[in-house]
Order: C-alpha cells, then structure tokens, then sequence
C-alpha cells in the first residue's frame, strides 16, 4: 500500500505533458459549470478590491462580493495546490521549466542567464531584490498593472476567454485572444529586448 | 462550509495542473511567444477541443448542474474595441510579467512571496479600469 502510495506520488511529481493539462483545465471548466459558475480567475482582483472597501468608492465595484466567494475559495485554492505542488511533488530535476535550446539560445543572446535543463519555473529577476530595480519593478508592478487592468477591459484572462469563451464558440473571445496575442507579440518582440540584460 | 470547501478542492486542482505542466514559468510564456515549442499551444489547443465537446455535450444533451437546472452558458456582449484594446493591454501584461492571474495565485502559494506585489498591481489595475471605465471605448 505505502509503495503504491509513494509510486502514485512520484507519477505525479513528473512533469505534465500538455495533452494531460489541457484536458483537466476544460474538466475543471466544466465542474465548475456543474457547480452553477463559469471558470474566470481574474474576476477575483475585482472582488478582492471591493471586499477591500472600492464599492463604496466607485460603481464598477458594487458588487456583492461575497456572491463571489465561490470564486476567491478558487484562487484561495490555487495558492494551497501551489504550496503542495512544490513541497511535495517536486519533480526528480526540481521544478525546472524545460524550455527549448531556441529559447535557451536566445534568453543568452539577450542577456539573461539560461541553461538547458536548469531553468527554474520563476526567474531571478522576479524576486524581492529585483524591486530594486528599474526592470524589475516593471515587470513585477507594471506588469500586474496591465494584467489586472487589461483582463477587467477585456471582460476576461486566459480562463474566461481562451479557455471558457472559446470553448463555447464565442466570437468576442476570440476577439480577445487576438488581442492577448498581439500584445504579447509586441511586448516580446520591442519592448523585452529594450529591458534586458538587468545590470 | 461544504459548499465553499469544493471551490478549495478546484483551485488545488487548477494549482497543480499550472504548476506541474510549467505553464506557472515566465520561460514557458516567453517561448510561447517567440514561438519556439508546441507546449503551451498544445495545452491551451487541448484544453479549448476538449472544452468544445463538453459545452456541446451539455448544450445537445441539456445536462443539468448540481442544482437540477438546466446548464445555461451566457453568451458575451457583442463588441470589438472593447475585447480588442483590453485584450492587447492584458497580452502586454501577461508577457511581460510571464504569469496570467491564475498563476500569480500558484506561485504565492509555491513560496515566490514577491507574488504579493503582482497582485496588490493588479488590483490596482482593475481599480483604475473601474475608475476609468466610462471614458473608454467599449
């Protein structure tokens, strides 16, 4: 029983191909719809921000946060699969990102430091210290910025849009995934290769 | 407390699936974009046929939730600038930052304790939307 137990822990510390994530996200996607809700994490910075005293500031946040509670025991539940994921189902090479040597070759090209089969999941440059600098403070504050106000714009993330709105055929999702795109592309082609190397 | 605790059980389901599947990395973004591995477009890809079978399973077949209601899926409101501008801003974020809203919760939960910082930005984000909102295009 204990060997089972410890083999089953060791499968799931490997890392997940992506034709076993994707499926479990539109599977999470659809208990959620059987619970009575549609899966959108960033509804939450909405949420957190009227629990927080903005509905009585502003409309766009009188809401009755607490119809949402649903969806902050989601995120709430993210941040405990987080902690669990990484302290007990460390993958036997650690949590590394297993990127491509095209990446690998191009992050070094660009300055920041990569080594094939020993990337970590978060890069240095996102830590504490990094707040120090000019570069890391705009990713870390400025990126978050564009995400929390860019997703509320849209009506959506990556959850409500590419994964929920696609999956049931709706045209402005896909007007959104456009738009994630396009601004992704811009971002990682002008604007990244201006931010780095961080000295 | 029931109720709430299967919400719990989703999120560490979703925790686990980002995390373990890399799609949490800045790295996996960042290759998204430069277009230099089929991983997360296989994930996303696989998610979004799987996810299309599921909501027309329900819709042919009427499934009903946990409540005895029929399943409804509500249909988005029509526009362009809206979903368009906003969706390009959010594109600028998730890029540069290397994390959408989801894994900003993992990693917290993962120990990165400067994830605090990312959400307290984009709550402020989504604070001057609202603040903003009636002067922008929709």
């Amino acid at each position: 029983m204990k060997e089972t137990l410890l083999q089953l822990q060791q499968f799931i510390a490997e890392p997940w191909p992506w034709y076993v994530a994707g499926p479990l996200l539109a599977m999470i996607m659809f208990i959620l719809l059987y619970f009575g809700h549609e899966f959108g994490i960033s509804d939450n910075f909405r949420l957190m921000c009227a629990a927080d005293g903005a509905d009585e500031m502003n409309d766009f946040f009188k809401i009755d946060w607490k119809n949402g509670g649903w969806n902050l025991m989601v995120a709430l539940g993210a941040v405990f699969g987080g902690y669990l994921a990484s302290h007990y189902f460390m993958g036997s090479q650690g949590d590394i990102a297993h990127i491509s040597s095209a990446t690998v070759q191009q992050l070094n090209e660009m300055g920041v430091p990569a080594k094939e089969g020993a990337t970590p999941l978060v890069p240095e440059f996102i830590s504490w210290s990094s707040l120090f600098t000019w570069q890391g403070w705009l990713i870390i504050a400025g990126g978050g910025f564009l995400i929390g106000f860019g997703a509320r714009y849209a009506g959506g993330c990556t959850s409500g849009h590419a994964i929920s709105g696609l999956s049931a055929l709706q045209l402005p999702s896909l007007i959104a995934v456009v738009g994630f795109f396009m601004g992704g592309l811009f971002m990682t082609y002008v604007i990244i290769p201006l931010i780095f190397p961080i000295k | 407390m029931m109720r709430m605790s299967r919400y719990i059980l989703v999120g560490i389901l979703l925790g686990f699936v980002l995390y373990k599947s890399e799609a949490v990395s800045w790295y996996r973004i960042y290759e998204m974009f430069r277009f230099q591995s089929f991983h997360m477009y296989g994930i996303i890809g696989s998610a979004v046929v799987a996810g299309i079978l599921i909501v027309q399973i329900i819709k042919r077949r009427h499934v009903k939730n946990v409540e005895g209601e029929v399943i409804q899926i509500r249909d988005k409101n029509k526009s362009i600038p809206r979903y368009l501008i906003g969706g390009f801003i959010f594109g600028l974020g998730w890029s540069m930052a290397g994390a959408c809203p989801a894994p900003m919760f993992i990693l917290l939960g993962s120990g990165y304790t400067v994830f605090v910082v990312y959400l307290l930005a984009a709550m402020t984000g989504t604070y001057v939307y609202g603040l903003l909102r009636k002067k922008l295009p929709q």
